[in-house]
């Protein structure tokens, strides 16, 4: 009690000396939530700096373009598919009988002013932030970042990923244009593929038959509020997991897996990060400036009975328009039922499965290696190199997919047989993943033999001295101690050994056929023709006396 | 720029390095070649030492930040000054909407130079000093842990849940049932298929209207090579259902030499060599429209499946999984084309009840 007074004394005493406005506010917040708990472990946390680590932040802020821009849109679009005759202020289209969705794009595009601008950059946003996901996942990959702690929020990403790939494809359906029109038949087509429930989901998708008079309002609701909500509570959990598990970092002198070395967040990467969303922001604005996207107006509404050539969906759906366009018509028919091949492995079971084997990845890899060990070295793709082929033959399915989407424009631009394409992209699709991997692995390899070489016998220098016996040798300029340290520091996982197949008795064990998987993935990951050893302290000082000898 | 770092009065001692930082690492233990040798020693940027440099850095940053104000300003302008119709030839672009063009490269700029004024900011002018973290493992400590499971298994003793069998099945039975209300009130999202996919607008004795003249065909109206597009008549542009019937009604229309055609019931079901299939791809319902008239062939622009219109419609290649359905037509007593009754098979993609 009396201390409470004495304090409330000495504050009236000291009425002039009360603390500044901006502390007055923050204890003022600080007594209800708490924030002073928050900013003592974020406020100064320390972030390690690598031009491969904006490739998340640009995801991020296109993520948050595309949001306040699609607020803006959904001022002006109405998601109906009423015809009306259009009167607008874009004359070729008058008269022409078309849904209240479609008119209203072509409101935003000719009579809103910005409208044009502001679509443009929501759909150049959508573009970059599905490419720069996909870079961004191929960085935590080859780095080996997924690795525990991660791998949930590796999880998490991967279904970023996917969800924006959906909420690209009705996002592009709304303004039920003639290109767009056809994508959701497309959709129809294939899920109407769907064994025995095909028709029904179809049905109760589409209100009725194709293409009926819901789809637009349908595929809005799922567009601005059900996949964006879902993907802003994932996005939340990602960066709060990012902060939570603190970044990951490169070795080098001073980084270890302990500790994280860089920048603290206020105010080097409040500046920076904070200053790179506008030079984000600024480079989309320039963009839909300069390139037009999506050009509704020339394409005409959507007619299911009308189509246009070059028809071709967003580059983030092209890989399973490939798998679609180079299947054969496989079809079965028994009992009075169809089986729906040709469209339904491609669609619905290679599509899927192209996604699953990269995000379930780290968990193979995982039990490959049974480390149980926390990870926050980044790994130099080279020195992994069974995960860096198989990254690489994932890639390169995933662009020959690609390949087989454009397969008409690849044929009209090269002057190619569309047949002759058609049969690349089916043999390549099964062999060019193998030729990929074994190439990829033997390149890194092929670097970590390099980077052995220079750890034990230093740089090359280019420099040619003449011995005066005569021979010609090139000098060696031995690397720094931080050289050294940063090319050693990574680690080599041994085979797992399954053991002698008796126990200490002379009995047989049992050894379960995962156990023999799991060694021989092992031995391939692991094993002498999966990575060079790296110089040991032994080898090193072995050379070093001798060349002492010179 | 190393001339500028020599004798002069902005450089004071106080802003001289100080003695270079020893390596706050371990030190490199002499016996291990490969030791880390800690943080290297902070370099001073030009900007640490000398203040003429750091107030560059100062007046290049304001500029950013003014040089985006201004093209706020060149924004409004755009938006008031350019009438939304007017277009502008711009090399290398072509006819762009001036008002376009203007907003958004000044608004490309004004964010532009926000974020280049913070970026460089940051980097020449905040500490560059790398700080070190620890990390802490994530997993609990074991004392943590155990608290934690002990804790749990007090509260699940507690809540009896394991005890009371009876409680917890029927809780398991309740909450596994209630989403079905949610299942069920998705049921009026659409109707049940029943035969809906089956049947087109196409009946005996309905007439083909030509789709770009409005107008009944007759057989003269269709000549050797060119593709023409009909839908039954009484289908109208402003029907309600106008999409959905068209989706599954669209028909084209070639005239064939009668010799040329090699499928015997497509010879039956065609007129004086005129033969009419559905529009409708059976890959995935896009619309087959181009037409080769020497071979006789039409692709599907969107899957590049290819028809031989000369031979039941049959699929020669691409992804496309059966024949398109071919319409029975004749000429009433009028001289029009009618058709003989509606597609035999559903037309467009396949589906698990088509048989």
């Amino acid at each position: 009690m009396s201390t409470a007074t004495e304090a409330h004394g000495s504050a009236a005493a000291e009425g002039k000396k009360k603390a500044p406005a901006g502390e007055r506010v923050a204890d003022w917040a600080d007594g209800r939530l708490g924030i002073y708990s928050l900013a003592k472990a974020n406020m100064r946390k320390i972030f390690p700096d690598h031009w491969s680590f904006m490739l998340g932040e640009v995801a991020l802020y296109s993520f948050i373009i595309i949001i306040l821009t699609g607020v803006y849109l959904t001022l002006f679009f109405h998601p109906s598919m009423n015809e009306v005759e259009y009167h607008g202020a874009y004359t070729p289209m008058h008269g022409v009988r078309m849904s209240e969705a479609y008119a209203s794009t072509l409101d935003i595009s000719f009579d809103v002013r910005g409208g044009l601008l502001v679509r443009q950059i929501h759909h150049w946003a959508a573009l970059i932030f599905l490419a720069a996901m996909f870079v961004h996942m191929m960085r935590v990959f080859f780095t080996g970042a997924f690795r525990k702690p991660r791998e949930v929020n590796w999880v998490f990403g991967f279904l970023l990923f996917a969800l924006g790939m959906f909420t690209g494809f009705t996002g592009y359906s709304l303004p039920d244009d003639l290109l767009s029109g056809t994508g959701v038949r497309f959709m129809e087509g294939a899920i109407l593929s769907v064994p025995i429930v095909g028709t029904y989901l179809s049905m109760f998708l589409f209100g009725g038959e194709f293409p009926g008079d819901d789809f637009v309002a349908r595929f809005y609701s799922i567009h601005i509020l059900l996949l964006p909500g879902i993907m802003l509570g994932l996005l939340v959990a990602h960066l709060i997991l990012v902060f939570y598990h603190k970044h990951t970092q490169f070795a080098g002198p001073g980084r270890k897996n302990t500790n994280v070395v860089g920048m603290p967040l206020l105010p080097v990467y409040m500046a920076k990060a904070g200053g790179f969303f506008f030079l984000v922001f600024g480079v989309i604005a320039a963009i839909a400036a300069l390139f037009s996207i999506n050009p509704i107006w020339v394409l005409g509404p959507y007619r299911p009975d009308q189509v246009s050539t070059n028809a071709q969906p967003d580059w983030y759906m092209g890989f399973s328009e490939g798998l679609v366009r180079v299947m054969p018509g496989w079809e079965i028919n028994a009992w009075g039922h169809t089986l729906v091949l040709g469209v339904f492995i491609p669609v619905m079971i290679i599509f899927p499965l192209v996604l699953v084997t990269i995000a379930l990845y780290p968990f193979i890899e995982a039990w490959v290696t049974g480390d149980k060990r926390e990870h926050h070295i980044a790994d130099r793709p080279r020195n992994a190199p069974t995960r860096t082929a198989f990254g690489a033959a994932w890639i390169s399915w995933y662009f020959v997919c690609l390949v087989g989407g454009g397969n008409d424009l690849w044929a009209t631009h090269f002057h190619l047989s569309i047949n002759a394409i058609t049969w690349f992209v089916r043999v390549a699709f099964f062999v060019l993943p193998v030729l990929v991997f074994i190439i990829t692995r033997r390149v890194c390899l092929g670097l970590q033999r390099k980077d052995r070489e220079k750890v034990l016998h230093g740089r090359e220098t280019g420099t040619i001295k003449r011995l005066p016996h005569g021979e010609f040798v090139e000098i060696h300029e031995p690397l720094s101690q931080e050289q050294l340290h940063t090319l050693t520091a990574h680690d080599q996982y041994q085979p797992v050994e399954i053991g002698p197949r008796t126990d200490e008795n002379g009995v047989e064990r049992k050894i379960s056929r995962g156990q023999k998987l799991r060694a021989r993935l092992s031995k391939g990951y692991y094993g002498e023709s999966g990575q060079i050893p790296k110089p040991t302290r032994e080898e090193y000082r072995e050379i070093e006396s001798s060349h002492g000898h010179h | 720029m190393s001339s500028e770092t020599g004798p002069n009065e902005n450089v004071s001692d106080e802003n001289l390095p100080r003695e270079q930082d020893k390596a706050h690492g371990e030190v490199a233990g002499k016996n291990d070649p490969f030791a880390d040798p800690g943080l290297p020693p902070h370099e001073h940027r030009i900007q640490d030492i000398d203040e003429r440099a750091a107030k560059r850095s100062e007046r290049t940053v304001a500029l950013l930040f003014t040089v985006s104000m201004l093209a706020t300003i060149g924004f409004i302008a755009s938006f008031v000054a350019f009438p939304i119709d007017k277009i502008i030839y711009v090399w290398p672009l072509g006819h762009v909407s001036a008002l376009n063009l203007a907003l958004g490269l000044t608004l490309g700029v004004a964010l532009f130079c926000i974020g280049a004024g913070a970026v460089h900011w940051a980097r020449t002018l905040m500490s560059d000093e790398e700080m070190v973290d620890e990390r802490h493992p994530i997993a609990a400590e074991p004392a943590v842990r155990e608290k934690v499971i002990s804790d749990f298994k007090q509260g699940a003793k507690e809540s009896a849940l394991g005890r009371r069998k009876l409680i917890r099945n029927t809780m398991f039975g309740a909450v596994a049932l209630v989403p079905l209300s949610g299942v069920v009130l998705l049921r009026d999202l659409g109707p049940l298929p029943e035969d809906k996919l089956r049947h087109t607008a196409w009946k005996k004795g309905k007439l083909l209207v030509n789709e770009n003249t409005n107008q009944p065909l007759r057989p003269e109206d269709i000549s050797v090579g060119s593709l023409t597009f009909a839908r039954p008549e009484g289908l109208d542009h402003e029907d309600e259902d106008f999409q959905t019937e068209i989706a599954k009604a669209a028909l084209m229309l070639v005239r064939l030499e009668p010799d040329d055609i090699k499928d015997k019931r497509e010879l039956d079901w065609s007129h004086e060599g005129i033969v009419a299939f559905s529009k409708i791809c059976t890959h995935v319902g896009c619309p087959v429209s181009l037409y080769e008239q020497q071979t006789h062939h039409v692709l599907c622009p969107c899957h590049q499946s290819t028809f031989d219109l000369s031979d039941g419609a049959r699929v020669l290649f691409g992804p496309a999984g059966h024949p398109l359905p071919q319409l029975n037509i004749s000429v009433n007593k009028d001289g029009y084309l009618e058709a003989q009754g509606d597609f035999e098979e559903p037309v467009g993609p396949a589906f698990w009840e088509r048989g």
